[in-house]
């Protein structure tokens, strides 16, 4: 139960678009068509999934106070090892698709790369080491709710903007002055959500 | 100072503002913005890590094989981000500064403005304009932050760095600024004014 109470909360009420503005950039660059959006989506979910259970694993066996050693605290290294880390799973996960499924690795193109410096993934990280889970499950469903909820976000945007080039808005708000509203008035609609608990 | 390195200090700060013209590291900025003491904090935290790693990968410019450039780039920012963060950390009972800002702090790793301006700029440049073009990125960024802060703060909870400006007039905090969709909201209006102002920047 407590999973899927996790699990909603995550996709809906703490949006990492829409409650966090993480991964703000390539939101914004990457939501003209739904198309690439959606291919952008499935990358992030996918490489939150793989990276957060490992992260949390360093985080509380490596990095946490006393975990290695008695008395030796390395939570000051977390950055950097949770953005190689990062690094390091982009790299394989794209050699693995590579091989694996042309069809994709063409699909999520130049996005599987850029994903490393996405802060979604690394906020992903360090929200979770902030909200202390208690096994590597919970984390796990963490990245799968919160991967979900910037998939959605993404693709209803995209499906906004690809609407909204047929309308006519004010010159100096067209483009990126317009999304930006459009992204506040979408969260105020999220926020509904706020409050529940399940 | 001569004309160019002028050029380099202004531009960033209005005609290449890294957030409404290049569209870059909003991530990390608008969850600070709820009042003036974070975004202040947040950004010095990003002056002092774009200026010092664009000096840093300046002077190695020559000695870095461009294949790998990359991860060293990545390895100079995070080892930056961790020293602010540490300072930050040292400071944090005595100023109060809030807790979750580590996080925020965290993210400045990812936030394509500090790799934007070393690819860019820090390594084809000598190390004094680098270190330049860095602070002024950091502080055209930090600018935004602070115009947001300042109505999110004035508007949200009538203070400015919690000093009471409107309240005692009889003022009712509007709780929907300190939420987070008034942060984009008051974005696209600043990005709406300053193309207003400046037309060539409209898009088609």
């Amino acid at each position: 139960m407590e999973y899927i109470s996790l699990f909603v909360k995550s996709i809906f009420v703490d949006n990492m678009i829409f409650a966090y503005f993480l991964g703000m950039c390539s939101y914004l660059a990457v939501s003209k068509n739904v198309k690439t959006a959606a291919g952008l989506g499935v990358a992030v979910i996918f490489v939150l999934f793989v990276t957060l259970p490992i992260n949390y694993l360093l985080n509380k066996y490596v990095l946490a106070p006393d975990a290695l050693i008695k008395g030796v605290d390395l939570s000051f290294l977390s950055f950097i090892i949770f953005i190689a880390v990062i690094a390091a799973i982009v790299q394989i996960v794209e050699m693995v698709v590579e091989k694996f499924s042309p069809s994709l690795y063409s699909a999520l193109g130049i996005f599987l790369p850029l994903i490393a410096v996405n802060c979604a993934i690394l906020g992903g990280s360090l929200f979770m080491q902030q909200k202390d889970f208690a096994n590597v499950g919970e984390s796990a469903v963490y990245a799968l709710g919160s991967g979900i909820g910037w998939f959605l976000a993404i693709v209803s945007l995209a499906a906004i903007r690809e609407k909204m080039a047929y309308s006519k808005v004010p010159a100096p708000l067209k483009g990126l002055g317009i999304t930006f509203i459009t992204v506040g008035l979408m969260a105020i609609a999220m926020m509904t959500f706020m409050g529940i608990s399940l | 100072m001569d004309a160019k390195l002028k050029e380099t200090i202004l531009n960033p700060i209005f005609k290449g503002n890294p957030i409404t013209v290049l569209v870059l590291g909003i991530c990390s900025s608008l969850a600070v913005t709820v009042t003036m003491k974070g975004a202040l904090v947040m950004a010095l935290s990003v002056i002092a890590v774009t200026g010092i790693s664009s000096l840093i990968l300046s002077l190695l410019r020559n000695t870095i094989p461009s294949r790998v450039r990359i991860i060293v780039q990545l390895v100079v920012v995070a080892m930056m981000v961790i020293l602010v963060d540490q300072i930050l950390k040292s400071f944090e009972a005595t100023y109060a500064i809030d807790k979750q800002l580590s996080v925020y702090i965290g993210l400045i790793i990812t936030n394509c403005i500090v790799m934007g301006r070393i690819e860019a700029f820090a390594l084809g440049n000598k190390p004094w304009p680098s270190f330049l073009d860095g602070v002024a990125n950091g502080a055209g960024y930090g600018m935004i932050l602070i115009i947001v802060a300042f109505f999110r703060e004035l508007l949200g909870s009538g203070t400015l760095f919690g000093v009471d400006i409107l309240n005692w007039l009889g003022y009712v905090p509007n709780n929907l600024v300190i939420l987070p969709p008034f942060a984009l909201i008051l974005l696209g209006c600043i990005v709406w004014v300053q193309r207003s102002i400046q037309k060539d920047l409209q898009e088609k």
